[in-house]
């Protein structure tokens, strides 16, 4: 499903990502841990086309088209949904507004007709209730004045809401209440099918018991340096990663 | 004086009620002893009455379907006001009034409503009263006086709608609305002008008169949605006794000359007042608000943010003054004012002017020319909204955050959807990311 080669990518000149090699079969969850810094946020930015970062060399694919050619909005159309690590406040848009403009692109871009007003008021009271956010948010402007987990919350719903073939969920853990993590995980779980893919970047194995992801990655200084399954996680929690800085140099 | 007023003028005074003559006549002489200020004048210096360099004839009684003009509040049951082309619209008209209001036209005053007109008319304008103050009583003669008894507290607004309807020739309206808010009342007011598509030119001279007895509130909505056709200069002149709070709203469309004039004097302490404002002038328009906020006393507060889109060759005007007077201690006054352009061809004069007299008080200003911001439009586009629309959105989204100031759900209601709308199918209102 997504396929990343070799990825050199940074902001002004300063490299962040420097080859960058990772994988991602369909129907699989994998998870992104390292150190502050190391490029993980960058990967999710580099793949979603935010505006400053630019790509020196390497590839990405998603279900086989060259993601870093394509224009943002047509990346996500494609399927890719990244939510974010900081959700940008938008005040003086809508959340519901905006929420059905997303729906509607995505639908124009499978050839459907906008779903009407009501059908979508309906689905989107049914979204709040399963990722636990008052309906009285969609009518506030776009994340403004969210709580910190509020905005993670709304970023779940806009991927239930949008049904993404690839989920890059930045850090959605953090900040979280233990009862707002149950919400993301049961969000993810239900979710997760055999057309589908997660990469979730987060800092604590505490998520991955609650989502099994099937692989875990090490990412240090803009390279995956080590790869394994769920028990790499047990292993960093334990020891940290002076260690693996350590083994890489 | 140039004269271009003169046949509307001599029609008006023949139809006036008899004890507003001298007051008529007062306003003619003013009217006619001054010059039509010009560039050189520091207030109109970037606003010309060049389009103003033609005669206008009285105004004649139109007719207009309100629903299909879309001036209807949709969902609104509240007492309404139509006066088309100056001329009071019995049929249009809704005046089932709650309890606690009262609504005389000048005209329709008996002797005891004349005295209580008179008693009030020109408190709040002041001696030294602007020139189109002064041709707006020249030309007196369809004035509404509009009353909130002390105490009352009514939950709808009062829709007062001021419509031009097409004619022959080129016409002027001089339009007056008087509101005494009695004390502890709270009320609120819709001033909804409309009209102006097409066809012969209109030149309204509305002035409005609000006077806050102490602890009232009022609301005050002032939307100029006259287009193209509509020549309008407005004044707002707003004074508030102890402890009243007053909420100025202001929304213009553009025509070929739009001049608002907004004053609120806080002659008691502990008054408040709220200003919010929207305007978006494109194609060859001309918009100028001149907001002046006098803090007379001490312990006022006054907040007041402004927010333009300024597209193709049109122009805006922003000029905020406070002018906070020597005992006016304790004065908290805030003034925020922002402008999208959307072409390099468009023009706006953004100017904050503080006087400030007193020293024990907290003032913040910013005037700035804005662009869409960057990072929320990568949010929209990274959801698969194109950035057409995405710019579409923001653009609305930018003015939207003044129109939720509006605390009228019936309002909010209807300027909502119908701007969003604009948005969509306008491209000079909409800017780009930087
Ligand atoms: N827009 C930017 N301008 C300048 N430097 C940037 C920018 N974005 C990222 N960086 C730098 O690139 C490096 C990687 O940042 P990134 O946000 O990808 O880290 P991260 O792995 O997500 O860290 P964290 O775990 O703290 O979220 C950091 O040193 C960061 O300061
Ligand atoms: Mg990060």
């Amino acid at each position: 499903m997504l396929k990343i080669e070799n990825l050199h990518a940074g902001v002004d000149g300063t490299d962040i990502l420097k080859g960058l090699n990772l994988e991602v079969k369909s129907g699989e969850v994998h998870a992104i841990m390292g150190p502050n810094g190391s490029g993980k946020s960058t990967l999710g930015h580099v793949l979603a086309g935010r505006p400053g970062y630019n790509v020196t060399a390497g590839s990405a694919t998603l279900l086989g088209q060259n993601l870093l050619e394509m224009e943002t909005e047509n990346r996500a159309r494609l399927g890719l949904f990244l939510a974010f690590q900081y959700p940008v406040e938008i005040p003086g848009v809508s959340n519901m507004e905006f929420l059905k403009a997303a729906v509607d692109a995505q639908r124009e871009h499978r050839g459907e007709p906008p779903i009407d007003a009501v059908t979508f008021m309906k689905k989107a009271r049914e979204t709040c209730k399963i990722v636990d956010l008052d309906p009285a948010f969609l009518k506030r402007g776009v994340n403004e004045g969210f709580s910190g987990g509020e905005k993670k919350r709304n970023e779940l719903m806009q991927m239930i809401l949008l049904e993404p073939r690839l989920a890059i969920l930045d850090e959605t853990d953090s900040g979280l209440d233990i009862d707002a993590l149950q919400v993301v995980a049961r969000g993810v779980n239900a979710m997760r099918s055999e057309n589908r893919a997660f990469v979730m970047v987060t800092h604590y194995q505490r998520l991955l018991d609650y989502i099994e992801p099937d692989h875990v990655h090490v990412l240090a200084d803009g390279r995956i340096v080590r790869s394994g399954d769920k028990s790499l996680a047990l292993e960093l929690e334990a020891r940290g990663y002076a260690w693996l800085e350590e083994e890489v140099a | 004086m140039s004269d271009f007023m003169q046949q509307a003028l001599d029609s008006a005074a023949a139809s006036s009620p008899p004890w507003l003559q001298d007051w008529q006549r007062a306003g003619r002489q003013r009217w006619n002893a001054s010059p039509l200020p010009g560039r050189k004048t520091e207030h109109w210096k970037y606003s010309s009455l060049q389009s103003l360099q033609q005669s206008f004839a009285r105004a004649e009684p139109g007719d207009v379907e309100l629903a299909a003009a879309g001036i209807d509040l949709p969902d609104f049951d509240g007492p309404r006001l139509v006066f088309i082309n100056g001329y009071y619209s019995p049929l249009q008209s809704a005046c089932e009034l709650p309890e606690g209001v009262s609504i005389v036209r000048f005209a329709d005053a008996d002797e005891e409503q004349s005295r209580r007109i008179r008693a009030h008319l020109g408190l709040a304008t002041g001696r030294d009263e602007p020139l189109f103050t002064a041709l707006n009583d020249a030309a007196l003669a369809e004035g509404v006086f509009l009353e909130f008894a002390p105490g009352a507290r009514l939950s709808q607004p009062v829709h007062v709608v001021w419509v031009s309807a097409n004619q022959a020739q080129a016409f002027s309206i001089n339009q007056r609305l008087l509101v005494l808010c009695g004390e502890s009342s709270s009320a609120s007011v819709i001033e909804h002008f409309a009209g102006g598509i097409g066809g012969q030119r209109s030149f309204t001279n509305g002035v409005t008169e609000l006077l806050l007895q102490a602890g009232a509130t009022l609301c005050h909505y002032r939307l100029q949605l006259e287009q193209e056709a509509a020549l309008h200069i407005g004044r707002v002149q707003a004074r508030l006794a102890t402890n009243a709070t007053l909420n100025s709203f202001h929304l213009a469309l553009g025509s070929e000359l739009k001049r608002v004039d907004l004053v609120v004097d806080f002659c008691g302490e502990g008054g408040h007042c709220e200003v919010n404002g929207v305007y978006l002038p494109r194609g060859r328009e001309h918009i100028d608000y001149h907001t002046c906020i006098e803090h007379r006393v001490p312990n006022c507060t006054s907040s007041e943010t402004f927010r333009g889109i300024v597209g193709d060759d049109a122009t805006a005007v922003f000029n905020g003054r406070i002018h906070i007077h020597r005992d006016a201690q304790k004065t908290r006054a805030e003034l925020n004012n922002r402008n999208l352009l959307t072409s390099t061809r468009a023009e706006v004069n953004t100017k904050p002017e503080l006087e400030i007299y007193a020293d024990d008080v907290q003032c913040a200003h910013g005037a700035t020319v804005a662009q869409l911001d960057e990072q929320a439009l990568h949010y929209l586009r990274s959801r698969g909204v194109s950035r057409t629309e995405g710019e579409v959105m923001l653009s609305f989204g930018f003015i939207n955050e003044v129109i939720e100031s509006v605390r009228s759900a019936a309002l909010r209601d209807y300027l909502q959807p119908m701007l969003a709308s604009r948005f969509a199918r306008d491209p000079a209102l909409v800017g780009q990311a930087s």
